[in-house]
């Protein structure tokens, strides 16, 4: 029996890998999708007088992108949301996570506003409520509030065409 | 038509590894000498076709040819001539192609330096090795073709990925795959041993230098993969227990406890099958380390192919190669006879002992590495296993290791007096203890892991010394004399012992007394660390080949007095816009002083890290010493002797026949 414990061992881990060949390290199953977004709100970046709430979007499809000025990733990510916000097809608030820097305005300005509002989220606190892992991170909410989908990392062009906009369809955004 | 020539090449060398394979084996079963004698040239057949090859790529990858997808995905022609080159096993392909190139350069070098053994060994050793090639080579033209066009052609590359454009990548991934695919000579000497039934002291001494000397290289490249992260990642950080580094941390620890196991079937004939197991699994785990990268089966910062029909491929492999080998062994393990009884408290013992911890030690970091994917496939949640894991389970489980590997040396063995060895060794546990204790109260006062670490280095290194001067005691003549006159596997086995010294101790200081600040500073700034003044200069634009840098000019002074000045640089590569960090280092044996620029911040400051790193050299200088010892051990006069005897009859066999 002893010697052919190796080969036990090795065949169990044989099935481990086999099924973990096609499951997805990155995934990351978050627990907000089907409940609604938590409440919160913020000052606009450029406009500290005006404010943004979740509630201001009640009837639309919506994206909520957190990014921040300091993160490589959000710039990668920066032209896909370029080109998200000109196709039409969702709008896309662009929550403003810890911008300690304040650099948020100027930054949007030179490389170009995909947001349709840009809460300042300068403790990091509603990215907390949200369960926010790093930048950058994508909620899709439905015309109820509801998070229906949420992309960890940059969307490219793979994430838009196979997850989100099947979702978008679902939805009838 | 180079690549073309490249894919031809490669299909023949594939067609050569299964001659290689099929007919030695068929042979060294039937008795027939004709078919044995195929081996040495398929063998040599085959590594000329894939060096070919490989030729073939390094060449597409120099001229530029963008026709060709592999290089238009990994090269770009600004990229300087050396990362060029390199860029050939930069990507998954090109990797692969290496290890077939290494693999087959091992077989050859098998079949040049094996004339004074059997023939019905050499046929099975080249046999199997050949059923590996034939694996890996099937593997490269099914489901990764380097050699693959692209049409219409690209204008230009996307441009190696930055952080692989460093000076340690060069040479760090041969350095490993010399290693990883080294330890598969032991493996093939185990199977054939196993295959023949002949599991004698003969065998054992026959794969021992192979096994060093694989050893060695892994030791080199791990000890250069350290490096090179240390250097290029900007965090000041040298071991990330990230799962690639982990892959090849693990054929490490089974290679240890082989190299270390094989000693004593040579010298004693004991632990056989337990040697047998050792050599399976370190081989094993160099193949899992393949798997695991090459499949993307956990997400790593190195990986750099997700594709399930390769990963598919590879499990097959391995499933094949490993499990067809433990089954072999479960079903030759009966016919090995233990020869060789000895003591509870013996070097045999010892080195059972520290065979054990070090598999343990092995085994930590394996189920540390898989832990994500097991809870994932079991549906348990997704989790990561970060360094805490790591550094919590396997620094006590290498303690004892380390203790034990003082201890071993000095034994006698079959059986050792305890009291003998207490009365020999007394001062010497003395000494590192209180060095141990003594040596943090002037550093930054009392630390358990500082007092662990250092006291287990102090007492390697004395042990080292009391190894020598026994040696000695009896020498004729006069230190000099005596010294030159140890054998070469001595003074291996010592200064290998020495490097594990030196890393440890360098491991303990920089872990337990480095000191780090991140500081915004603007032109002129100035902030202290570790006695060390550092002054911003501000930073300008530098054009580099591929890529625009930031360069930071930083100047380093201590009691007024100029120590360095430093340019650490943010680079921006041109083809992929890349930012990457590249640290600047002020090196010397006791300290390093390392500085990397962060973001640039408002008004002209930048968000600078710098760092004291006390004694850090010394873990790179241990891997170095570790490597020369492989090095000498495995030149040892009596494998030498061996050769030289053996050639004489095996010569006038050749010319009987």
């Amino acid at each position: 029996m002893k010697r052919w414990l190796p080969l036990i061992i090795f065949a169990a881990m044989v099935g481990f890998f086999a099924k973990g060949l096609f499951l997805n390290p990155r995934e990351v199953p978050s627990p907000f999708i089907g409940k609604a977004t938590p409440a919160f709100k913020l000052p606009l970046v450029g406009q500290p007088d005006q404010t943004f709430s979740p509630a201001d979007m009640k009837g639309k499809v919506w994206l909520l992108n957190v990014w921040a000025p300091w993160c490589v990733a959000c710039r990668q990510e920066h032209a896909a949301l370029m080109q998200i916000a000109q196709g039409g097809l969702v709008p896309i608030v662009g929550l403003n996570w810890k911008d300690k820097d304040r650099e948020a305005q100027v930054l949007l300005a030179q490389v170009g506003n995909p947001y349709v509002a840009v809460p300042d989220d300068l403790s990091g606190m509603v990215g907390i409520d949200y369960g926010v892992t790093g930048t950058p991170e994508t909620y899709l909410v439905d015309k109820d509030g509801i998070i229906r989908f949420k992309q960890i990392g940059p969307i490219d062009q793979d994430v838009w065409d196979n997850k989100i906009v099947p979702k978008l369809k679902e939805l009838g955004a | 038509m180079i690549p073309e020539l490249g894919h031809f090449a490669l299909i023949l060398a594939l067609l050569l590894a299964i001659t290689q394979a099929i007919l030695p084996l068929y042979g060294a079963q039937k008795g027939n000498l004709r078919l044995m004698s195929v081996a040495r040239p398929a063998a040599q057949g085959q590594f000329v076709f894939v060096a070919f090859a490989f030729g073939c790529l390094a060449y597409a990858f120099l001229h530029n040819d963008f026709s060709v997808e592999n290089v238009a995905r990994n090269s770009f022609s600004q990229l300087p001539e050396i990362y060029r080159f390199t860029a050939t096993w930069g990507s998954h392909e090109g990797s692969l192609l290496l290890w077939a190139l290494i693999l087959a350069f091992w077989t050859t070098a098998v079949s040049v330096f094996s004339r004074h053994l059997p023939d019905d060994m050499v046929a099975r050793v080249i046999g199997i090795m050949g059923l590996v090639s034939t694996g890996f080579l099937t593997f490269l033209l099914t489901t990764s073709n380097p050699f693959l066009r692209l049409l219409p052609a690209a204008a230009d590359g996307n441009d190696m990925n930055p952080l692989l454009q460093d000076p340690g990548m060069v040479i760090h991934p041969p350095m490993l795959y010399m290693g990883y695919v080294g330890f598969s000579v032991a493996f093939a000497f185990a199977i054939a041993a196993l295959l023949s039934g002949k599991l004698d002291a003969a065998w054992a001494r026959w794969s021992r230098p192979w096994t060093t000397v694989a050893w060695s290289f892994l030791t080199l490249g791990i000890g250069l993969g350290s490096w090179w992260a240390y250097n290029e990642l900007g965090w000041g950080g040298w071991w990330f227990w990230d799962p690639t580094e982990n892959a090849s941390f693990m054929p490490w620890l089974a290679g240890t406890a082989l190299i270390h196991s094989l000693a004593v079937t040579e010298k004693r004939g004991a632990f056989k099958a337990w040697t047998v197991l050792l050599a399976i699994i370190a081989f094993s785990l160099s193949l899992l380390g393949t798997f695991l990268v090459r499949s993307g089966v956990l997400s790593s910062v190195h990986a750099f192919a997700t594709d399930p029909a390769r990963g598919v491929f590879i499990l097959g492999f391995l499933a094949v190669v490993i499990g067809g080998s433990l089954a072999l062994y479960a079903w030759r393990a009966p016919k090995m006879l233990t020869g060789g009884s000895f003591n509870w408290f013996s070097r045999e013992a010892l080195l059972l002992a520290n065979n054990v911890v070090l598999l343990a030690a092995m085994g930590s970091v394996l189920l540390g590495t898989l832990y994500p994917l097991l809870m994932d496939a079991l549906g348990l949640g997704k989790i990561s296993v970060g360094p805490p894991y790591f550094n919590a389970v396997f620094v006590p489980v290498m303690a004892p290791a380390l203790f034990l590997m003082g201890v071993g040396p000095l034994l006698r063995w079959k059986e050792a007096s305890l009291p003998d060895v207490v009365t020999r060794l007394k001062w010497a546990l003395g000494v590192s203890v209180a060095t141990g204790l003594l040596l943090p109260l002037t550093l930054k006062g009392f630390n358990p892991w500082a007092t662990l670490g250092l006291s287990l280095a102090v007492w390697i290194a004395l042990t080292v010394l009391i190894g020598f001067r026994e040696r000695l005691k009896n020498a004729q003549g006069g230190l000099m004399q005596g010294l030159a006159s140890l054998p070469r596997s001595f003074w291996g086995m010592q200064l290998a012992h020495l490097g594990m010294a030196l890393g440890v101790a360098g491991i303990t200081l920089v872990a337990n007394y480095q000191a780090e600040r991140d500081v915004m500073m603007k032109v002129g700034d100035h902030t202290e660390l570790a006695g060390y003044s550092f002054t911003f200069l501000g930073a300008n634009q530098v054009p580099g080949p591929n890529y625009v840098a930031a360069r930071g000019l930083v100047e380093v002074t201590r009691d007024g007095k100029k120590v360095a000045t430093l340019r650490p640089e943010k680079r921006t590569y041109n083809a992929s816009g890349m930012p990457m960090t590249e640290a600047a280092i002020d090196p010397n044996f006791f300290r390093d002083i390392y500085v990397s620029l962060g973001e640039p911040l408002e008004g002209g400051a930048w968000a600078v890290r710098v760092y004291h790193k006390p004694f850090i050299n010394w873990l790179w200088l241990g891997a170095l010493f570790m490597f020369t010892g492989g090095f000498l051990a495995a030149s040892d006069r009596r494998y030498r002797i061996a050769l030289k005897k053996a050639a004489i009859p095996a010569g006038a066999v050749a010319q009987g026949a």
